[in-house]
């Protein structure tokens, strides 16, 4: 186990350095003037800053490379990521951290409900192939991941109110203030990107399990004349929730860029929001600083579930 | 099931011929992939010919018939200029089509390219791009579209571009992998071993098998393009604002007017879901049908003999 670690670690240094010069790069294309256009906005006129500091602070002073490198010492030397380059000119981690709860109350909220639909739906559908919950479980499942989740959130900020007056909580209390107003905003954008999640981890446990459940040692609990509870979830969901977790991982990118529309259209002041107003006004600064995180966040993730997996499954180790 | 394992049925599929026995097993085995099919030629036939099908011209405005709910002249409504919104959606499809093919080449082109030439060459180079793919894996990629598309522009051909690349790296490793699956076949070994030149192995050797990866990520991926082309135009950033694509469309008369005309928010996303639908069963069923490991009885499953026979029965059972 010590081996696959230190291996898996060795692995996650050179990809987050590639990670975040891909992130810095990606707002290098910058047309030649934008200095030009920034100078000029009114929402800037009045920082106080002129050209000379602008292009210090956006890094185009230097040559890329050394942008950078100055870039990434900052981060590693000083914690800091660079000023926003809106009218506070606050700095950029501050921001984000400022942000980051309601994401991450967002992304619980789907991850726990999709996995309370898909695991029970997709262990039924494979227990009892081939009948009509089966198929009825996998239509909707298909047709989920064929909904777009924005349009999914008009419809419920739409319709329900035509019919019967009711629209979603669209303003967000401290949880300090009233609880269960805080987390009741929560419920239906956990929704929306829960159901969207659930469809592939629904799909995946329903064919981990209907592998698992033809191996000869869950036939040998049948014959021993073990009751179905005992043979699904003591011997065949064990085994088939192991590639699941991994799938789980995967879905990370998927459920950052769900939340960045779900936290759109429902007004929920989360990085999402803050990603898409940053793109809105131009500050470069805090766009990169956003990507970065959810890049880190994300890498990061994915470690830990690899490790987990290894712990779980032990042949993985031994590869 | 029991062609699989049938020397009748595998005849018969040879005579055919691979694409004629494609859509006679699309016919036979796969209604779902089959209805996907059939709406997709509809969706495509109804964007091609949107000129002749929209009952309004692309633009014709006329204010007087501002928000007017769907009746019998104007099936869809009108949207706050008085637009025909039928015909808004029809040319919505064109966009939608348009982009969705056009990403998803791109995107195969980009998975060829950058797969074929990690898993062929293999070694350090290998290993250096897997380290940018695996980077490339963790980044959201409607964070990366998003970003460079503020960058960009708003456009068609930003979108095509961006989104192809963004879809392509992320799909090259099954390529990579189906490269590196052919390179351990005795067929390879052997054409390196009689000095076959690295162009012939790769066009006679290479390429024929892994044509079948490369179809099925061109079906699996084009349904999630034209989700993300929509989330994109939705947000802002995808196709500019005087094009009705149906993100668009969701984006600006659906979300403005939501309250007095909820239509112009409704067909854009239904329509969009029977296509991404579509798209998704008739990918699944080519998937199911062309994934050489569900091949049973010909060509290279015959050689693995009867274990492997098992599994393809097994897992073409589990799934459909």
């Amino acid at each position: 186990m010590r081996t696959y670690v230190i291996r898996r670690l060795l692995l996650f240094i050179p990809t987050l350095f590639i990670l975040s010069a891909l992130v810095f790069f990606s707002v290098r294309l910058l047309p030649g003037d934008y200095i030009d256009i920034l100078l000029s906005d009114p929402q800037f006129v009045g920082t106080g800053v002129d050209r000379e500091r602008l292009s210090e602070m956006l890094g185009l002073d230097v040559p890329t490379h050394v942008a950078y490198v100055r870039w990434v010492s900052g981060i590693l030397l000083r914690g800091t990521l660079g000023q926003s380059l809106q009218r506070d000119l606050a700095p950029v981690e501050a921001k984000i951290l400022a942000r980051v709860p309601v994401t991450l109350e967002l992304g619980a909220a789907a991850l726990l409900i999709g996995l309370v639909i898909a695991l029970p739906v997709g262990i039924y559908s494979a227990v009892r192939q081939d009948t009509l919950g089966d198929y009825v479980g996998r239509s909707v499942a298909i047709f989920g991941l064929a909904t777009p989740n924005f349009w999914l959130g008009l419809m419920v900020l739409i319709f329900p109110g035509i019919w019967w007056g009711w629209v979603p909580p669209l303003r967000l209390y401290p949880f300090s203030e009233d609880p269960l107003a805080h987390i009741g905003i929560f419920l239906i954008p956990g929704l929306i990107l829960g159901t969207y999640l659930s469809a592939a981890t629904m799909r995946m446990t329903r064919t981990m399990m209907l592998e698992v459940l033809r191996q000869d040692y869950v036939r040998t609990a049948w014959a021993k004349g073990l009751r179905e509870r005992l043979v699904v979830v003591r011997h065949a969901m064990k085994n088939a929730l192991i590639p699941v977790v991994t799938l789980i991982g995967l879905q990370l990118p998927i459920l950052v860029g769900g939340s960045v529309i779900i936290e759109t259209l429902f007004n929920l002041p989360g990085l999402g929001s803050l990603l898409v107003q940053s793109l809105a006004i131009r500050d470069y600064p805090m766009v990169s600083g956003i990507n970065l995180f959810f890049a880190t966040f994300i890498l990061v993730n994915n470690l830990l579930i690899d490790l987990l997996y290894g712990y779980l499954d032990p042949r993985i180790r031994y590869q | 099931m029991s062609n699989i394992a049938d020397p009748v049925g595998a005849e018969a599929r040879r005579r055919r011929g691979p694409v004629a026995d494609f859509f006679y097993r699309l016919v036979r085995e796969k209604p779902l992939g089959l209805l996907g099919a059939v709406i997709i030629v509809l969706f495509v036939l109804v964007s091609i010919f949107a000129d002749q099908l929209a009952p309004d011209p692309e633009q014709r405005q006329d204010v007087t018939r501002s928000r007017q709910p769907p009746s019998a002249q104007h099936l869809l409504g009108t949207d706050h200029t008085g637009r025909d919104f039928l015909s808004r959606n029809i040319y919505g499809a064109r966009l939608s089509l348009l982009v969705g093919f056009a990403a998803t080449t791109v995107a195969v082109l980009v998975a060829t390219a950058v797969g074929g030439l990690s898993g062929f060459v293999g070694g350090r180079l290998d290993i250096i791009t897997q380290r940018f793919v695996d980077a490339w894996l963790a980044f959201p990629g409607l964070l990366l579209l998003m970003t460079v598309m503020s960058i960009l522009g708003t456009g068609m051909l930003q979108v095509i571009i961006v989104l192809g690349m963004v879809s392509g790296i992320g799909s090259s490793r099954v390529i990579r992998g189906a490269v590196i699956g052919v390179k351990e076949n005795a067929y390879f070994q052997a054409a390196q071993a009689v000095g076959s030149p690295t162009w012939r192995t790769v066009l006679r050797h290479v390429l024929p098998n892994v044509l079948a990866p490369i179809i099925i990520i061109f079906s699996i991926t084009i349904g999630g393009v034209i989700i993300t082309e929509a989330s994109l135009s939705f947000l802002g950033f995808g196709l500019p604002l005087s094009v009705p694509s149906w993100g668009g469309l969701l984006s600006r008369e659906g979300r403005r007017y939501m309250r007095v005309a909820p239509w112009l928010a409704m067909w854009p996303g239904i329509f969009l879901t029977i296509v991404v639908y579509s798209f998704n069963m008739f990918g699944d069923a080519v998937r199911d049908l062309l994934d050489p490991r569900l091949r049973g009885g010909v060509g290279r499953m015959g050689a693995h003999g009867g274990k492997a026979l098992r599994k393809a029965v097994r897992t073409r059972s589990s799934r459909s």
